[in-house]
């Protein structure tokens, strides 16, 4: 494992007492050797087929009245229609701001929640309807790194008993041969196998969420959903756990889905990203699509937001695309277009209509009627004769609406043509 | 060294009629384990109209000296020493009643948690209120009403006559962090601090706050330190930089000297560990080893050189042995910098950009 030397003095706990254990002597690496360690952004693998589908998910958490008799007054429609797929061995990013339902959608592929609706196909096998029971053995395979290292870890079980209780649950190995893979696990992530006696208390935020990624894999999964993994670290550790998140993928081939609010460390990590917004997925693509290329406008909005070092040559603020006011409430989401109340090119389709996720470069797809790069949105929705409407909207008798705007997950040989209005191979 | 698009230029850090100085400031607190040395020997001016960054990891003391600066430090349980100099008054030593007199009114602090900064069990508007006519003793409750109800309306929260009435939790996040600055700006203070005012935040909201506080320190031409771990808000908000390792500064000087030429290994380090949403893929991401050291036994020497991986270039164990002082580098007199190496420019621009910036490389 590349990454142990990188983190040698990171094997003296800072938070033990002074003096009550020797000090490791820090071995300094030079420049080109910390350099040589870490990656570059990830890469995508198309040959490889996916791990996961995810096809139309749905969860709707009620919401019921106060008083004595608690009756049913509405829905949170948290994920309302998430359809993607996760490459093998590779990696997705699910972005947006909070309450957009991203982590509601992790929790719901390792099925801490039951789904209200939709299919999430693992290997080709439905896991939205399985019982506990059946769910055991997959359990295996699925397995999450949660955001907060300082709650996710059990402050009375030692490090040894927390990465190898997987172990013993799922009786994977004896007992007597639990220890040497939670030796072998806290090596694999950077930490002092000689430390597994120790409670959580004693690491630092880096080392406890090393931990947290150890459990993870103890089971060798197959998929990991990583919720914000890196929010809640110093900068300069961040990027410690996001090499190590890279080794692990590449030593392990485990397939990531990376839920974070933070754009830039998601285009490092995920060569494929999804946005969300209030429960939908608004814009999804390879990097260069969202990042370079972006279509929706909540995504343009989004990454003008992000400030960015490189200002500091220029000085002064960048322009940005302004949102007002906050995300409306799920229970009650706008009508069509969700961010339709926010969205600076809305016009009178966009509450009429929800847009449907059309696919419109080979690895992108985008929700709006008026997709276009920035300040180059088309002034007639492109989406009305797909619908089978007019320009506003209104039901046009003499279209019919196309049978190819369907929501699924994954991408198809054919897209719609921006500049031709057509459907058809670019 | 001048700054486009900046409401004034920055005066680096030779400004003798800066608003907030300074100088020599050590903070040290007691614990059963032996003495924390928090802050030491730190310096720096904010001039008004002005903004400082303050970056850093934490415990790296960025906290610990702004709340020196309104005496938020327990007398009894930290020694303070040095001089904190607010439009020309002394801080530090100053009595109780005193201190509060400057409190809210001549300084301010947004806090970065506004949940629980705010009381859960008071309304917005009373608790307005109370910042303002604690310095307005002739000011009523309804005038105090009235100030909230336009500073809310000032901050831009919709309906601010109805909002008033809410409690905190009524806020949405953005909202609140709303609220708590127009707490802190209801006395027009002349000197605001922020510490990490958007870390929680969403980066859309986050881009309101930072617009919102632009135009408030415009308009009411006030001193801001803003304190984060995010050098992208430094790069978009801050005229100076004060980059701050375990209670020391590091590196000081004007935001464009900071950022785009830095002569500290500990700058280098913060720059390539952070991804950038516009970068090019070639680029790696390059960690610094190790965790921040503890304060209660500080490395020996500079504090930076068990996680430094340039310590080879200087010669013999100068690093581990002796501190450097923070004296000005190759680029000036306003950049400081307390680092040992000889060359940094050149170590920055052909080791560090090769693997963080190709593009810029071979462009250059």
């Amino acid at each position: 494992m590349a990454d142990q030397d990188t983190t040698t003095d990171d094997l003296t706990p800072e938070r033990s007492r002074p003096g009550s254990e020797p000090q490791l002597k820090p071995q300094v690496l030079s420049f080109d050797e910390v350099a040589a360690q870490a990656h570059t952004a990830a890469q995508l693998d198309l040959s490889r087929g996916s791990v996961l589908e995810v096809d139309n998910l749905k969860m709707y958490f009620p919401v019921k009245a106060g008083g004595l008799i608690r009756r049913k007054v509405g829905d949170v429609q948290a994920v309302d229609g998430v359809s993607f797929q996760v490459p093998r061995g590779g990696s997705l990013g699910l972005v947006g701001e909070s309450g957009c339902g991203k982590s509601t959608t992790g929790r719901l592929i390792t099925r801490l929640y039951q789904p209200t609706g939709g299919k999430i196909l693992f290997e080709g096998r439905d896991l939205a309807d399985l019982s506990n029971k059946q769910l055991k053995p997959l359990r295996r395979d699925i397995q999450m790194i949660f955001q907060d290292p300082y709650t996710s870890l059990n402050p009375r079980h030692t490090v040894g008993s927390i990465i190898g209780a997987p172990l013993e649950v799922h009786k994977v190995v004896p007992k007597n041969q639990i220890l040497p893979r939670v030796q072998e696990l806290l090596e694999i992530v950077g930490l002092n196998p000689e430390h597994y006696n120790r409670y959580p208390n004693e690491f630092s935020g880096g080392q406890r969420q090393r931990i947290g990624i150890a459990r993870a894999l103890t089971l060798n999964p197959k998929l990991l959903v990583a919720d914000e993994p890196v929010s809640a670290l110093d900068v300069s550790i961040q990027a410690q756990v996001i090499n190590l998140l890279q080794d692990i993928q590449k030593e392990f081939d485990v397939a990531f889905l990376f839920i974070a609010h933070d754009l830039a460390v998601v285009r490092h990590f995920c060569p494929e990203v999804a946005v969300m917004y209030l429960g939908k997925i608004v814009e999804i693509g390879d990097r260069d699509s969202i990042y370079s290329n972006a279509h929706h406008p909540y995504t343009q909005a989004l990454l003008s937001a992000v400030p960015d070092v490189k200002q500091a040559a220029i000085g002064g603020r960048r322009e940005r695309i302004r949102l007002e006011g906050d995300v409306p409430s799920p229970i009650n989401p706008p009508s069509g277009c969700r961010f339709r109340t926010r969205c600076p090119i809305a016009q009178e389709i966009c509450a009429k209509h929800e847009p449907p996720l059309l696919q419109i470069g080979k690895r992108h797809k985008v929700a709006c009627h008026f997709p276009g790069p920035i300040h180059q949105h088309p002034d007639k929705p492109i989406t009305a004769r797909l619908l089978g409407t007019d320009d506003a909207g209104s039901p046009d008798p003499g279209a019919t609406p196309s049978s190819q705007i369907a929501n699924k997950p994954g991408y198809d040989d054919t897209w719609y043509d921006l500049d031709a209005k057509t459907f058809g191979r670019a | 060294m001048t700054i486009h698009n900046m409401p004034s230029s920055s005066t680096g850090n030779g400004d003798p009629d800066a608003f907030l100085v300074v100088e020599d400031l050590n903070v040290e607190f007691p614990t059963p384990d032996g003495p924390v040395q928090a802050v030491q020997d730190l310096s720096y001016r904010v001039g008004l109209g002005q903004t400082l960054g303050i970056v850093g990891e934490s415990g790296s003391g960025k906290s610990v000296s702004s709340m020196a600066v309104l005496g938020l430090h327990d007398a009894q349980r930290s020694t303070i020493t040095g001089s904190i100099k607010i439009g020309g008054q002394e801080v530090v030593g100053l009595n109780e009643p005193g201190l509060r007199k400057l409190r809210g009114n001549a300084v301010s602090m947004i806090f970065q948690d506004a949940l629980a900064a705010l009381h859960p069990f008071y309304r917005i508007g009373a608790q307005l209120g109370e910042a303002y006519q604690v310095h307005h003793s002739s000011a009523s409750k309804r005038d105090a009403r009235r100030k909230s109800i336009e500073m809310l309306d000032r901050v831009g929260i919709p309906q601010p006559d109805k909002r008033v009435d809410d409690f905190p939790h009524q806020f949405s996040g953005g909202m609140r962090q709303r609220a708590m600055i127009a707490m802190g700006l209801i006395n027009d203070p002349s000197l605001l601090i922020a510490d990490e005012p958007t870390t929680a935040l969403d980066v859309t909201v986050q881009a309101q706050i930072l617009d919102l506080l632009q135009d408030l320190q415009r308009e009411f031409n006030s001193a801001v330190i803003i304190i984060t771990h995010d050098l992208g808000v430094i790069a978009e908000m801050a005229d100076d930089v004060l980059v701050m390792y375990a209670g020391r500064a590091v590196e000081y000087g004007p935001c464009k000297e900071i950022l785009v030429a830095p002569e500290m290994p500990y700058t280098w380090g913060l720059l390539s560990s952070i991804p950038d949403v516009m970068a090019d893929t070639d680029a790696r991401l390059i960690p610094i080893p190790g965790n921040p050291p503890s304060l209660l036994s500080p490395p020996s020497g500079c504090s930076f050189h068990p996680r430094c991986v340039h310590v080879d270039k200087v010669p013999g164990a100068l690093c581990a042995t002796t501190l450097p002082e923070l004296l000005p580098g190759g680029r000036g007199p306003h950049h400081l910098k307390r680092c040992h190496l000889a060359n940094p420019a050149e170590i920055f621009r052909t080791e560090v950009l090769a693997e963080i910036a190709p593009k810029m490389v071979e462009e250059n």
